[in-house]
């Protein structure tokens, strides 16, 4: 009889600790870095708040540090002390990221979730798997929006690209991001090379003068931005007539802000926005890391997450899924980036181009500035 | 105005007055026409008005009238402003109107001399007042972006931006949102929270090591002082981007990097210079031979610490420990380094938001530490005061 009871209670001390044993090899805390404002919120909507109701006793800490994720993980790596889980990244750093080993290379296909029909992770997210160490949130665009209200009367409104550099038509500044990408592509564009050449003639001495010349004519109206807040606070100022910056950050304005600002979509840029794990996380946090990851970028929080800023998933499977803003109520599709009405004519970058050649081009433009 | 004057006024010829008169209205004009579109216009609309006002005050009603006339001009400048730019113009030109109504009779009338020895030259006259000038220019200068802030951080809309509504002083464009979004943000709060349980814990560990070392560094028989305390203030002057990621570095390797302890540490090691600084000039007026006296009686050193030496310093020991505690309330660049997303203080948030998301709940922190500061700064001054006064009544 007492033998039977301890072989009873053994028994069911090693299933309670069977069943435990997954639990307990996750780290019940996780550090997440983003980029804050309205993109993080969504985030916190759309996977940690889902997350943390199915996992009661794990807390997520937020670090807005995105801006600065290659510097500080090379730090932290560099002292021996990664102290962040998952960090949100745009494509290229993720790729310089990844070259220097700093993140972590992924088996898409076994971390990730496969669509509700069954499709593979990586047949899901397609071409946006632009590194081994990346998994893509969302599709995002460098777009313009211009004042309403500002439009000289009797003018149509702005709908080509062109049209930023069309002084005599809309005077005004204009506010440009203060990088070479983009404003490079859309100088040459605009004076007369056609989109396949582009990059070809920027590999030229010839091309990027022809570009700087370009950017030159309306340079003195320029004011040149690096935060992606600064073009809404200029466009709602009156400060600047049109200005160039992430289409979501020009929703929330005019959606969400009611400013008198509208979108002009010809030629916008597009880019992705992901996650990296850091390489060499200990084995407890890099568990918990993947459990979230493999939840967070499911088709159906991805779709979520369209809900709360107008930035397109990165699967294809999300696509259907994406309804109406969360407090607004207004259809998202058509605030989409990838919406075939905004995408007509569109400008995608050329990462390896760029990876190759920004540290060059990044100098001249500089130099350019500076003059 | 005091009914005492040093030097008998008498009324400025024109040639004078009006002259100087349009300089000032030219120096407005430059301001207000480069506001506009043009600053040139500015000044020579501001120059002819103001040139003509004062030949209007001066000449056809003189100095009989002088009360009716500051008042018709007061009501022709509020007047203008109500008509150029509403009720904000209206606030504004009855505040010119005051002002130059005042100064075209005070230049006119000669009165700038009233308090002044009777003997300067014009030139000293000159450079009296354009000393007061440029002081209050300075002032102006420092004050102004705090000022700014402060109305806008009871803006209705998210955009760091004076709305037409605001200008209006329509209640429509004022709310205390952002407000509200500072006490019930989440991340705010614990923003706060770390912020507050950070800085004492520095202040604390600041003065305490800051005092000792004030006392033990003012002994005549210490070696190496001035070394030591060149040592212990480099805090202050190295850069703190440098000690910042020394501390990150090091700070790692201990296991400290990310821990409350380690931004508490960080900060005691930047806030110990000031206290140190301020314990050490409060010592130069203390009296040692008090501390022998209070042996002489019978007391060890300790008692004499406490009963003698402590009560003497304590306002430089204060006024230490507030400086050490805004040091760590205000510092950004050491806990970015030092600290993790779990040590987020106010400073860092408000350092990620201005750059990520313009938002005006950071005007409203803002706004809420500036009037910390004010209230830290009053105490300091009191104190100060204090300690002069008890420095007065000490013998020696």
């Amino acid at each position: 009889m007492k033998l039977t009871k301890t072989l009873l209670a053994t028994t069911a001390l090693t299933v309670a600790a069977g069943t435990a044993v997954t639990a307990q090899d996750m780290a019940d805390s996780m550090t997440l870095v983003s980029w804050g404002g309205a993109y993080q919120a969504s985030q916190v909507k759309a996977y940690a708040e889902p997350y943390l109701a199915a996992n009661p006793g794990v807390t997520i800490t937020w670090d807005e540090s995105s801006a600065e994720a290659v510097a500080k993980l090379r730090a932290m790596n560099e002292a021996g002390n990664v102290t962040w889980d998952l960090v949100d990244a745009v494509a290229s750093d993720s790729m310089r990221l990844c070259d220097e080993g700093l993140a972590m290379e992924l088996d898409h296909d076994e971390v990730l979730a496969a669509a509700p029909d069954g499709t593979s992770a990586s047949d899901d997210f397609g071409d946006l798997l632009v590194s081994d160490c990346f998994v893509p949130q969302i599709v995002y665009s460098t777009t313009f929006g211009y004042r309403t209200d500002l439009l000289p009367e009797g003018v149509e409104p702005p709908s080509s690209i062109c049209d930023v550099f069309d002084l005599a038509k809309y005077p005004g500044k204009r506010a440009l991001q203060k990088r070479p990408i983009d404003n490079l592509e859309w100088a040459l564009y605009c004076d007369g090379v056609a989109k396949d050449d582009i990059y070809p003639t920027l590999g030229t001495d010839a091309g990027v003068n022809q570009a700087l010349a370009k950017l030159g004519t309306i340079k003195d109206q320029v004011v040149w931005w690096s935060a992606g807040a600064e073009t809404p606070q200029l466009l709602a100022d009156g400060e600047v007539f049109m200005g160039s910056t992430y289409n979501g950050r020009l929703f929330s304005a005019i959606a969400e802000q009611n400013q008198p600002i509208a979108m002009m979509w010809d030629m916008q840029s597009f880019d992705l926005d992901g996650w990296i794990v850091p390489a060499g996380l200990p084995a407890d946090r890099k568990a918990r890391v993947m459990d979230f990851l493999k939840f967070a970028t499911d088709t159906q929080r991805l779709a979520d997450q369209a809900a709360y800023i107008s930035y397109g998933p990165a699967r294809d499977s999300s696509a259907s899924l994406v309804g109406k803003h969360a407090d607004l109520g207004i259809d998202m599709a058509p605030h989409m980036p990838t919406d075939p009405a905004n995408a007509g004519n569109v400008h995608i970058y050329d990462y390896e181009w760029w990876a190759d050649n920004r540290d060059d081009l990044n100098a001249k433009f500089q130099a350019w500035l500076a003059q | 105005m005091s009914g005492f004057t040093l030097t008998p006024v008498e009324t400025k010829p024109l040639s004078f007055a009006l002259p100087v008169i349009g300089a000032a209205g030219a120096f407005v004009g430059l301001f207000v026409g480069t506001a506009h579109g043009s600053g040139l216009m500015g000044v020579v609309i501001g120059a002819i008005a103001l040139m003509a006002l004062g030949f209007v005050a001066l000449k056809v009603f003189g100095l009989g009238m002088e009360k009716t006339t500051r008042k018709a001009m007061i009501a022709l400048f509020v007047v203008i402003g109500w008509l150029v730019a509403g009720l904000p113009g209206l606030v504004l030109g009855g505040l010119f109107g005051w002002f130059f109504s005042w100064f075209i009779f005070w230049i006119g009338e000669g009165r700038y001399r009233a308090n002044l020895a009777p003997y300067l030259t014009s030139g000293q006259v000159l450079w009296h007042y354009t000393f007061r000038v440029i002081c209050g220019a300075i002032f102006i200068f420092l004050i102004t972006p705090i000022l700014v802030v402060i109305p806008l951080s009871f803006n209705a809309q998210n955009f760091f931006t004076f709305t037409p509504e605001m200008l209006r002083f329509d209640p429509a464009g004022y709310s205390l949102k952002h407000y509200q979004d500072f006490f019930t943000s989440s991340g705010w709060q614990q923003a706060l929270r770390n912020s507050l349980s950070i800085a004492p814990m520095a202040t604390i560990l600041s003065v305490g090591f800051g005092t000792l070392a004030a006392i033990g560094l003012s002994q005549p028989h210490v070696p190496f002082r001035r070394a030591i305390m060149a040592i212990l203030i480099s805090p202050m002057i190295v850069p703190l981007i440098i000690s910042a990621a020394g501390m990150y570095f090091f700070y790692s390797r201990v296991g400290l990097q990310g821990t409350y302890m380690g931004v508490v540490l960080a900060h005691a090691a930047l806030g110990i210079p000031f206290v140190i600084i301020t314990v050490t000039a409060t010592l130069v007026g203390f009296d040692r031979s008090l501390t022998r006296a209070a042996a002489n009686m019978g007391a060890d050193p300790l008692t004499t610490f406490f009963r003698v030496q402590m009560p003497l310093i304590l306002p430089g020991v204060i006024s230490g420990g507030l400086f050490a505690f805004i040091t760590s309330f205000d510092e950004v660049v050491v806990v970015l380094f030092v600290g993790s997303a779990n040590q987020q203080t106010l400073p860092w948030r408000m350092f990620t938001g201005l750059r990520e998301q313009i938002s005006p709940t950071i005007l409203a922190v803002a706004t809420i530490l500036v009037v910390i500061s004010i209230c830290l700064l009053t105490t300091l001054e009191y104190l100060r005061r204090r300690s002069e006064r008890l420095r007065g009544l000490s013998p020696g």
